[in-house]
């Protein structure tokens, strides 16, 4: 099944190591061996192929096998610094060739406009770092639209009146609505709202030898068997390795990046599958590790040259940890729905993505229809909070709402807070000896209000609906993390960034990040279209920095 | 490491009832914390335990059989879910074989201090069953069996439980994977999208 790339000798200097092969390194690979580039991509996972992936909940969710695994890399959680972290699972994020893109639920929103300009519209906001991109949306917007046609999205131009200017339609048309979405899009438009098909990373139409979305369900947490959700491992790295010039070296897990002493980086240093140490010697070196895993490898690689992290004379590395908030709230309906069926979200709205600058906080986001819950999830936990949890009472409610349920789900900012942030666990270590991720983190106000304002517009969908009973989580404080941004975030200035809008560290010519680490704000909830923009972008950047002889490959 | 404590927590908590979107986020990492995850094997059912003893096995189905009960649908001892938890103590969960043995103790001595003449809880009436259990339904006990007997119920059949996929079909899910629109009532006889009809107005 799998196409088989070149293979690099680890002695041999190629022209770049990517660490991370998730929505941007898979990007990267594409882009930079297309462009004649030898290229080695370094993978602490497995490389699985779609005849893997299944639909078995213990493996996927018990087994951690698209995931990183607490029990090899744990994690530590702290609300503020002066506080001592505590063990716990603090973070999920792809593990294996492909990354998170393997696993996620594909929502694929464009930024808008106002996300690069937010702190100047806006103004400051005490206690944070809020700050404007370096770029406008103008700059990223024909590579967003290179994501929609390489990497595949699915949607319909033109269809909210809030969207950013685009130059191209989407790809591919929209999937199909489920019933919660047109629950949603009804009720929607009957309090005056603009609900609109949802944008998403799943093939509606066979392309490229990868198969359309048969519609089984299986979105979140799961691989595509068939290829049509737009995984980089189903898109762009089969076009990396046919270019013969791009290695994909799974189970690699990069601990160090090497530095001499004019302050270039010269390789990385990483455990093979049997915990072996390699070094992979490499004329420049782009992390695209994740926001955790990014900042972590940098921290991990301090030297007498850089006593506080390699790229971080900032003091920046870790910082500005953004999440965005994501809340659920469930309604249950008179007949059924099977919401079960099909892509997670079909369809979603807009009307609130600026929801603060009317409401007295900074923010704003967006809603959407959606389930995606198998039926071990909703036995364990999807009934109300206030239903029986067994016995014949317990039985009869599974059996009337799992096809009769929906959730409307809000996406929100996260505001970037200096003390939010990933670092070195002084005493855990994984089970390479490594130190451990350490979480800190306290919602901003403005977050958990933007998070409130929201949930009150999902219930008012329920209710103008007509749903026989709603339910929801409080709103309440972050201590697990999906979605991992800004840790390592790019500006103009080498005081208050770790890149430059080229994705080059300040500190480090021949270094480069690229992947949610990068985010300056957090956007509205869906991360992974601008991660792969970005990717793109950064592409033509090094490669025109490599052209002009400024990289020596 | 703490993870004793997070499987203890998750487990209160599971007894308790979360929401799917909790779950979703942290119930992969969370269950992994607690075990060492092996590779279960994906034979067909044992015809007899591997780990339980048929005493053991006896209890844990009595148990099982009251978290789902079999009424005028199967329930789960017709879902096989004592042969899920032992075929899950052989492989993936193979670390929590004492706590299972902790729990039915736990179990036999609270069927003991209630109703004393009785000596197991499968000897109890139905009953005296649910009321043992009642008690016992915010501890951490409890919330064990009720994870492994809900997950047994609904899991893939190739892992030893759901057989016949009687836990699907109580609930209606089809297990096909490959469907086509409409799915439901309500996108059955939809037009296709439309802008706000409101906005054309006001133009």
């Amino acid at each position: 099944m799998r196409q088989a790339g070149p293979k690099f000798e680890t002695t041999d200097e190629v022209d770049f190591v990517i660490v991370g092969s998730g929505a941007a390194g898979g990007v990267l690979a594409k882009e930079l061996s297309s462009n004649g580039f030898r290229v080695v991509v370094l993978e602490q996972g497995p490389y699985l192929t779609p005849d893997q992936f299944d639909h078995d909940d213990l493996h996927v969710f018990f087994e951690n096998a698209l995931t990183n695994k607490p029990q090899l890399q744990p994690t530590t959680f702290r609300k503020t610094s002066p506080d001592k972290a505590n063990p716990q699972p603090a973070v999920m994020y792809g593990r294996c060739v492909g990354g998170s893109s393997v696993h996620f639920t594909a929502n694929y929103w464009r930024f808008h406009e106002i996300d690069f300009i937010e702190r100047s519209k806006h103004g400051p906001v005490a206690g944070t770092g809020f700050a404007d991109w370096p770029i406008p949306y103008a700059d990223l917007e024909p590579y967003y639209t290179k994501v929609e046609w390489e990497v595949g999205v699915s949607g319909l131009a033109g269809a909210s009146p809030f969207d950013p200017p685009r130059s191209k339609p989407y790809a591919y048309p929209p999937l199909p609505v489920k019933s919660g979405g047109v629950i949603f899009e009804r009720a929607a438009q009957k309090l005056g709202w603009h609900p609109f098909p949802a944008p998403m990373a799943i093939l509606s139409k066979p392309a490229a030898g990868r198969g359309a979305c048969v519609h089984c369900g299986y979105c979140l947490g799961f691989g595509c068997e068939v290829g049509a959700k737009s995984s980089t491992v189903a898109s762009v790295i089969p076009i990396a390795e046919r270019t013969g010039r791009c290695e994909i070296r799974p189970d690699s897990n990069v601990f160090r990046i090497e530095t001499n002493e004019r302050g270039r980086v010269t390789g990385v240093a990483y455990f093979d599958s049997q915990k072996r140490q390699q070094f992979q010697k490499a004329k420049v070196v782009v992390v695209s590790a994740n926001g955790a895993e990014t900042p972590r490898l940098l921290l991990l690689s301090a030297s007498k040259l850089f006593p506080n992290g390699l790229a971080n004379s900032s003091g920046l590395v870790g910082k500005y940890l953004m999440p965005n908030s994501f809340l659920e709230v469930f309604g249950v309906y008179e007949h059924p729905l099977n919401d079960y069926k099909g892509a997670a979200v079909s369809r979603i709205l807009h009307d609130f993505y600026e929801a603060g600058a009317q409401n007295g906080y900074c923010g704003g986001g967006g809603l959407d229809s959606r389930l995606a819950v198998t039926p071990v999830g909703f036995g364990l936990g999807g009934l109300p909070s206030d239903a029986p949890t067994w016995g014949s009472a317990y039985k009869s409610l599974l059996r009337e709402y799992f096809t009769r349920t929906m959730s409307v789900s809000t996406h929100g900012t996260s505001l970037p807070v200096e003390s939010n942030s990933f670092s070195l666990d002084p005493d855990l270590k994984d089970a390479w000896g490594l130190p451990a991720l350490r979480v800190t983190y306290t919602d901003h106000p403005d977050d958990l209000k933007n998070t409130a304002f929201l949930m009150a517009r999902a219930l008012e969908i329920h209710q103008a609906a007509g749903a026989r009973k709603t339910w929801h989580q409080p709103v309440q404080e972050t201590q697990f993390f999906v979605h991992l941004l800004g840790t390592c975030r790019m500006g103009n200035d080498s005081k208050t960034s770790v890149i430059n809008a080229d994705h080059r560290a300040h500190d480090v010519p021949n270094l480069f990040l690229c992947d949610g680490s990068s985010f300056v704000t957090s956007g509205r909830g869906q991360p992974t279209m601008t991660i792969q923009a970005l990717a793109y972008r950064a592409a033509d950047r090094i490669t025109a920095l490599a052209k002009r002889g400024d990289l020596s490959v | 490491m703490a993870s004793e404590q997070n499987r203890r927590d998750f487990l209160i908590q599971a007894g308790a009832g979360l929401s799917a979107a909790w779950l979703s986020a942290n119930w992969p990492a969370i269950l992994s914390a607690a075990q060492h995850a092996h590779k279960a094997a994906q034979a067909v059912a044992p015809a007899k335990f591997e780990v339980l003893t048929p005493e053991q096995a006896v209890e844990i189905d009595a148990i099982t059989g009251q978290i789902i009960p079999t009424d005028d649908t199967p329930g789960a001892r017709q879902a096989g879910v004592v042969y899920f938890i032992d075929r899950a103590l052989k492989t993936f969960a193979s670390g929590q074989k004492e706590a299972f043995a902790d729990g039915l103790a736990q179990v036999q001595a609270k069927t003991k201090e209630l109703f004393p003449p009785v000596q197991k809880f499968s000897a109890a009436s139905p009953e005296q069953q649910i009321a043992v259990l009642k008690a016992l339904e915010n501890t951490p006990v409890f919330g064990l069996f009720r994870f492994a007997t809900v997950i047994g119920f609904f899991c893939d059949p190739a892992r030893g439980g759901n057989r016949s996929e009687v836990g699907w079909k109580l609930i209606g899910f089809d297990s096909s994977h490959v469907f086509q629109p409409p799915f439901g009532y309500y996108d059955k006889d939809y037009p296709g999208w439309q802008p706000n009809p409101a906005d054309a107005s006001k133009k």
